[in-house]
């Protein structure tokens, strides 16, 4: 295995996106805060690899469009995704691990605005006997909460607490569109939206873009004193079915986890779009009290389509690259109600690089 | 002025399947007002059947009709239906476990408040009166009073002999589509009957119509240059063959027009002159539609049609092909 390490990172975050979904406006000076991070040009990329839709942005071809950010006279070696920036920076990092390149950048952009997010995105559901009642997001994010809640594995006051600390939290983080702390009691206070969701327990539909640069080896060291090395990454899948998993577990999450050696984990950047989803992850992770959760506020302050999952890593990179952890880990989400997922460690020494060959075991 | 143009766009398809003989052998059973389940290794039944077992991943092949009455396992609110949902009234969505399956059946359930639904209570189907082999064969689950005799409902007499094989469904989504604001600098000067581009910083192409970088260099153009509404013919291909919507009798011509100034040939028809007459170099000029009729599109210019000047030479457009 390289060593790969996680050497840049930009963001931006909004309710609104004044501009065309392609997103090529909001891509350009996330390039540019890249390359001003890590002295390079784009010449110094060796892959790119991109993660959208074209469900969210309404026309064909968006990603491709979205390569006029780079500037590709001379070509540039190209992928894209239609996964979050967490799964565009696993393909970039088995392409580092191929020897191939030894540095890639990888962004992700989507204007959740534009159509009606929580109902676009049952179109990712089982398509005979799922898609066509349009089963939006926050609907099947109910569903799996009040499982939790019957069985008694949480309860509103515990979802409120995740919602509380976050948007605390979020006041810290310039990016965060939902922000501002009160008191768990307050939240509860509020008005049930999809019971038993309040909307404080749901990711605001947010509109952005992010990247993430990796580098190798002596690559990495020559770009920053403290790289976040990336010493495992590993990402499982669930059933499609909402029958046929026990919704207040997440086995994918967990065996995720597992690959990966996670003690002396210090902060957790995890990415949970609904409050639940928090509390079921932390299970799955066998993450303790004394692991920092979501210090950037997490999704429930600012959840970008196609990069809130990688936000996560771009997040627990910054606090390895500040001396403010030794290693953290980030996780990453898609499909419904946290079918598919994705953890990392990141750490300020390379160790020993686990990855998902971990878990055949 | 807004900084960018936008426009509802209403994106729509009718995804057609074919649904192999398992979720065949379930949409069949809708149809005929019946609940079919499949059972895996493990002896479970499982509605919607999967098609393969989630242990031996053999195709499964044994069907179990289960009741139309079960009890709800979980269930949401859902106060703001969104567009296609089985009400367009607030409503609950409910994971039902009907009686002798062993996994829950999504589908919504019509309740007019969240105080009227509690997991536990038990439910049936209600099925629509024409059914064709679609999961919304049945409209939904609803309450059983407590007390009330566990009956079913009564299953209008609709059935085939001939198993489901596909399904259609309609997907349509509603966007509201921003133009990036270089792109809205040129729809706007069409509007005023001028044609904008933008020149690349970096590399001093110009662009038409502008885009947010340079797809060369990467680099915002942000000078506005505006172009010539004389051109040359680039390259050219003369349509013969007739498709859905066409606008004009073929043949005639396509034709990529590089306009004077700019580095980007803009695609467009050349009419005014027979089809075998269009030549690469040949010199052409925008002919607008009546002022009238202008709107923010680049079919405000009709076509283009020959200036009747010498064609240009080949040197000035030979890097555009």
């Amino acid at each position: 295995m390289r060593d790969v390490a996680v050497v840049g990172f930009a963001q931006r975050q909004m309710p609104e996106f004044d501009g065309s979904p392609t997103c090529v406006e909001l891509l350009v000076p996330l390039f540019k805060e890249c390359y001003e991070q890590t002295g390079w040009t784009r010449r110094d990329v060796g892959f790119w690899c991109s993660g959208s839709s074209d469900y969210l942005a309404g026309r064909s071809f968006s990603f491709v469009q979205a390569v006029d950010a780079i500037g590709v006279i001379p070509p540039v070696n190209e992928s894209h995704v239609e996964m979050d920036l967490a799964w565009a920076m696993y393909e970039a990092w088995i392409k580092i691990q191929t020897g191939e390149v030894d540095t890639a950048l990888v962004y992700a952009f989507g204007k959740s605005s534009a159509g009606v997010l929580r109902r676009t995105l049952a179109l990712q559901l089982e398509p005979y006997t799922m898609t066509p009642l349009w089963p939006d997001t926050v609907s099947l994010a109910g569903l799996q909460a009040r499982a939790g809640i019957d069985a008694g594995l949480w309860d509103e006051r515990a979802m409120a607490e995740v919602a509380n600390r976050s948007l605390t939290d979020a006041e810290k983080n310039e990016y965060a569109i939902r922000k501002g702390g009160s008191s768990v009691d307050e939240l509860l206070a509020r008005p049930m939206y999809a019971d038993p969701l309040r909307k404080h327990d749901c990711a605001p539909v947010t509109d952005g873009a992010a990247a993430i640069v990796l580098a190798a080896g002596d690559r990495a060291r020559e770009v920053r004193d403290r790289p976040a090395w990336l010493t495992g990454i590993s990402h499982y899948v669930d059933p499609m079915g909402m029958g046929v998993r026990d919704l207040t577990r997440s086995p994918s999450a967990q065996r995720a986890g597992a690959a990966l050696e996670l003690d002396g984990v210090e902060v957790a950047e995890l990415h949970a779009p609904f409050s639940h989803q928090e509390l079921i992850l932390r299970r799955e992770l066998g993450l303790t009290d004394d692991v920092a959760i979501n210090p950037s506020g997490g999704a429930l302050a600012s959840n970008p389509m196609f990069s809130g999952g990688g936000i996560r890593v771009g997040e627990a990179a910054k606090r390895v690259w500040s001396g403010e952890a030794t290693k953290a880990l980030a996780h990453a989400t898609s499909g419904p109600a946290l079918q598919q997922n994705l953890v990392c460690t990141l750490a300020s020494s390379p160790g020993s690089t686990a990855a998902t060959e971990g878990a055949r075991n | 002025m807004t900084r960018t143009l936008q426009a509802p766009v209403t994106v729509a398809f009718d995804y057609t399947r074919s649904t192999g003989p398992v979720i065949g052998r379930f949409l069949s059973g809708l149809r005929d007002g019946v609940v079919v389940g499949g059972r895996t290794s493990s002896g479970d039944v499982v509605v919607p059947p999967l098609e393969f077992d989630p242990v031996t991943h053999e195709a499964t092949t044994e069907f179990v009709e289960v009741s139309s009455i079960g009890t709800v396992t979980s269930w949401t609110w859902v106060p703001e239906p969104v567009k296609d949902q089985p009400f367009d009234r607030p409503f609950a969505f409910a994971l039902v476990t009907l009686d002798g399956a062993d996994v829950p059946l999504l589908h919504a359930l019509d309740v007019a408040s969240p105080a009227e639904v509690r997991t536990g209570m038990r439910v049936r189907v209600r099925w629509a009166s024409e059914r064709t082999g679609h999961i919304n064969d049945i409209l939904c689950y609803e309450p059983l009073a407590p007390g009330e005799a566990e009956t079913p409902n009564e299953v209008a007499g609709t059935s085939g002999d001939d198993p489901v094989t596909g399904v259609v469904t309609p997907v349509s989504l509603d966007y509201n589509y921003a133009a990036s604001p270089e792109e809205s600098l040129f729809y706007r000067g069409l509007n005023e009957g001028r044609i904008m581009g933008q020149r690349c910083p970096t590399c001093q192409k110009v662009y038409i119509p502008p885009r947010s970088a340079c797809p060369a260099d990467g680099t915002p153009t942000a000078e506005e240059v505006e172009l010539s509404q004389t051109g040359t013919v680039t390259t050219f291909c003369i349509v013969n063959v007739p498709f859905l919507g066409q606008k004009i009798t073929p043949p005639y011509v396509s034709a990529y027009v590089l306009l004077d100034g700019a580095d980007i040939a803009v695609l467009h028809l050349i009419l005014g002159v027979p089809a075998d007459e269009v030549r690469m170099g040949m010199r052409v000029k925008a002919v607008w539609k009546p002022r009238d009729e202008w709107t923010f599109s680049l079919e405000n210019i009709d076509h283009f049609a020959p200036t009747g000047d010498p064609d240009a030479d080949y040197d000035t457009y030979k890097h555009h092909l």
